[in-house]
């Protein structure tokens, strides 16, 4: 099996629910990430780091910044004459009842999948945040015969509702299935990037569509346990799946500590993303930074400990920006001070004001909001 | 058959730029490193996307390697085009023989098929070693409003800076009365920058004139201008008055980039109006740690920083360690400075590594003869070892050892 082989799946609107705040305006996929990315730069980036060279982008509501973000695919080297990238909107009589299931989704754009020539399926979500070898995971597909196979991580559950949890034997055949729990103990829990044959998502998506399931988890992977060869890939490395504000800001702040920056932005398999032709970040004279990501295109003259700083953001002198995440072209005026807060795009925070949250509950300023 | 187009530009990229010494060792002038992020031939490629030229001839001969490589499609510029777009323009052999471009007229007239594909009103002939905004559209229109058949910017120099120029007395009506190349005594503070536009069935003309004369450098700036000003055609200069500067030695360069943290100085990169396009590669940002001290310094991203930054330029994917220390210094992509280093007024070339406890360049305060002192110079890849000294103004294009000094 090759990348070549494979078509990659994404679902950039799975989850928005779970930051409500965030996706407002934008998929799930098109959320600002490590002062540079959006979310879905690394299920796209892992796909094409294994030589994927087709990728259809399933999207259901305001996707408009995720259209502005992916362009024709380029960054992603997904801009082809052959396969590339291909955004899936929905179809506006098809599924009135889509409920965000993988099912309702995969339903609208199975006429895309049946005209595909690639022998295989890798379907990602955008909300969870790794650089994996994919290559690897084909790999072990091919040598247990596998049917189906599920990258998961060792760890408490992500507060998914629907999220699954494997039991899994010595070989790594999938012996159980639980869906939605939620226990204090560690688990496989699936990091939802499931490899399969087209000729079985056909198969699966038809029975699905003939007996009215609506539930991916449940009755497509759960109820096939003893009848097919479901197996789990464990991914050991870096992996963090974002359930919530909280997770979004931990997994953020995650990002300061080296060893997370160097697994997740591997040399070997660079994370890609639109760029934007932003100067090199400048740091006045007083400016003060400390243990903190920052962007190109930032004007930096006031002081700025352990946060995330997106592109073109200005902080004017003596703001004080500590422990926060400041989305792109924001302005932090002057004498202003944040402290556990997310400033989303475009917001503006004017001379001498304060803001401060907790760190199990920052504060959140929304898109071009001045305060 | 092309399109048509109204303007076309030739940007001169072949120089070798020999006075940057190891830094144009395996690349050409107009592909060093310049800005934190930029390489010198964005800004002309830039100048014409934002001027509406979208055809552009990049002449190259030195060392073309990385040029090309570079440029590519021109998708970074915006300039991979369905017609016109960017096209490397190297040497090639034809019916008479191989032949190197032998000046700069001569690299044009190599070309003239190129431009008569596009069979443009206009020529932009341009030097891919400046550093400048400029809006080549006004000019072009200056040209058209003077019905002229060669317009050249020129930019005010100080009087005591002049004699290192190609100078221009005007008339009246800007109309060029003549030229001074050089000159000891200058009456004239009005330098070329380099930047022409020709009407081109004209300049067509004037360089196979060129090309025919057996005495000829076939030079623009020692011939073909010339020429065509003692055969009387009209001939205007277009006052620009923004930031320009040649890089052409280490001294300039060094200051060119120096003058970005300079707020005096009229650069804006961050102008969304005229943006500066480079190829970006993708890198993660920029991480500045809690032991780092970055005072009026650029970074670019993916550079970590630990160490001491201070009136200083570090480029993408630079690493300054804890306790190092960089001064006054360009540091050019994936250099590393490592613990206890020491770097001062100097210019560190890609994927150079500065070891433990180096130390490169010094203050001018700390020499006695201030003709000893100057900008030091790491080449490409080269390696400094544990705690070796690199005097100032030396250019080092070997690894150094303790003990080879």
């Amino acid at each position: 099996m090759t990348g070549k082989n494979i078509v990659g799946i994404v679902f950039s609107n799975a989850y928005d629910e779970c930051l409500p705040e965030l996706t407002g305006l934008r998929t799930m996929g098109s959320i600002p990430f490590a002062g540079g990315y959006r979310l879905i730069d690394f299920s796209l980036s892992n796909m094409v780091n294994a030589g994927i060279e087709k990728v259809g982008v399933i999207t259901k509501a305001n996707y408009q910044s995720l259209m502005d973000h992916l362009g024709t695919g380029k960054p992603w080297d997904l801009s082809r004459k052959t396969g590339g990238m291909f955004l899936l909107p929905p179809f506006s009589t098809a599924d009135a009842s889509n409920n965000g299931d993988k099912i309702a989704s995969l339903k609208g754009i199975m006429g895309f999948i049946n005209q595909c020539n690639e022998e295989y399926v890798l379907l990602s979500d955008c909300n969870c945040i790794f650089n994996v070898d994919i290559e690897k995971l084909m790999e072990f597909h091919s040598e247990k015969n596998a049917d189906i196979t599920i990258a998961y991580k060792n760890g408490k559950t992500p507060a998914l509702n629907d999220i699954m949890a494997l039991d899994t034997d010595n070989s790594g055949k999938v012996t159980n299935v639980a869906v939605g729990l939620h226990s204090e103990e560690n688990v496989n829990y699936s990091l939802n990037v499931i490899l399969m044959k087209k000729s079985l998502i056909e198969r699966l998506m038809n029975e699905a569509i003939s007996q009215n399931y609506n539930d991916f988890e449940a009755n497509i992977i759960q109820r096939n346990v003893n009848k097919l060869a479901i197996f789990g890939y464990e991914v050991t490395g870096y992996a963090a799946v974002i359930d919530s504000m909280k997770t979004y800001f931990k997994t953020s702040m995650d990002l300061l500590d080296i060893e997370n920056r160097r697994e997740l932005f591997n040399r070997e398999r660079p994370v890609y993303t639109k760029i934007k032709d932003d100067m090199p970040a400048t740091y006045r004279i007083g400016s003060k930074v400390n243990n903190s990501l920052i962007a190109n295109g930032c004007i930096i003259e006031g002081e700025v400990e352990n946060s995330i700083i997106f592109r073109g953001v200005r902080i004017g002198k003596n703001a004080v920006v500590k422990n926060s995440i400041i989305m792109p072209e924001s302005y932090v005026a002057a004498g202003a001070s944040l402290n556990y807060t997310i400033i989303d795009k475009n917001s503006a925070v004017t001379p001498y004001k304060t803001l401060s949250g907790a760190d199990n509950y920052p504060i959140y300023v929304g898109k071009g909001i001045m305060i | 058959m092309a399109r048509k187009m109204e303007c076309i530009a030739m940007l001169l990229a072949g120089g070798q730029g020999s006075r940057l010494g190891v830094l144009t060792k395996n690349i050409a002038k107009p592909a060093v490193p310049y800005g934190g992020k930029y390489k010198i031939i964005d800004f002309p490629l830039s100048n014409c996307v934002n001027s509406g030229i979208s055809t552009v001839g990049v002449l190259t001969q030195y060392q073309p390697l990385e040029l090309n490589d570079y440029i590519g499609n021109g998708q970074a510029w915006d300039l991979d085009r369905a017609n016109g777009g960017v096209h490397m323009l190297s040497p090639y052999q034809q019916i008479k023989g191989m032949e190197w471009y032998k000046g700069t007229a001569n690299a044009i007239y190599q070309n003239i098929h190129f431009i008569d594909r596009y069979n443009p009103e206009y020529v932009a002939v341009l030097s891919g070693d400046h550093i400048y905004k400029m809006d080549y559209n006004k000019m072009l229109e200056y040209h058209k409003a003077n019905d002229a058949a060669c317009t050249i910017a020129m930019l005010e120099v100080p009087w005591e800076e002049a004699s290192r120029f190609g100078l221009m007395i005007l008339n009246d009506d800007n109309s060029i009365r003549e030229f001074e190349e050089k000159p000891k005594n200058p009456r004239s503070n009005k330098a070329s920058m380099g930047v022409y536009i020709f009407t081109w069935s004209k300049l067509r003309r004037y360089l196979i004139d060129d090309e025919n004369n057996p005495d000829s450098s076939n030079d623009f700036g020692k011939d073909v201008i010339p020429a065509m000003h003692a055969a009387g055609e009209r001939m205007f200069a277009y006052l620009f008055d923004g930031y320009w500067k040649d890089v052409g030695t280490i001294d300039s360069l060094w200051e060119a980039n120096l003058d970005l943290l300079n707020p005096k100085v009229n650069l804006d990169l961050s102008d969304d109006t005229w943006k500066i396009y480079s190829k970006t590669p993708t890198v993660p940002p920029q991480y500045i740690s809690a032991t780092a001290d970055v005072q009026n310094s650029m970074v670019a991203e993916g550079s970590e920083v630990f160490g001491e930054v201070d009136y200083s330029i570090l480029f993408h994917n630079v690493v300054v360690e804890e306790g190092a220390k960089v001064r006054y210094s360009i540091v050019m992509p994936g250099a590393v400075i490592k613990k206890g280093a020491d770097v001062e007024y100097s210019i560190i070339a890609e994927n150079a590594v500065i070891e433990e406890n180096a130390k490169v360049g010094c203050r001018p305060e700390e020499i006695s003869d201030r003709d000893e002192w100057g900008v030091a110079v790491v080449g490409a890849s080269v390696t400094i070892g544990e705690g070796v000294s690199v005097a100032p103004k030396a250019m080092i294009a070997e690894d150094l050892r303790k003990g080879d000094e």
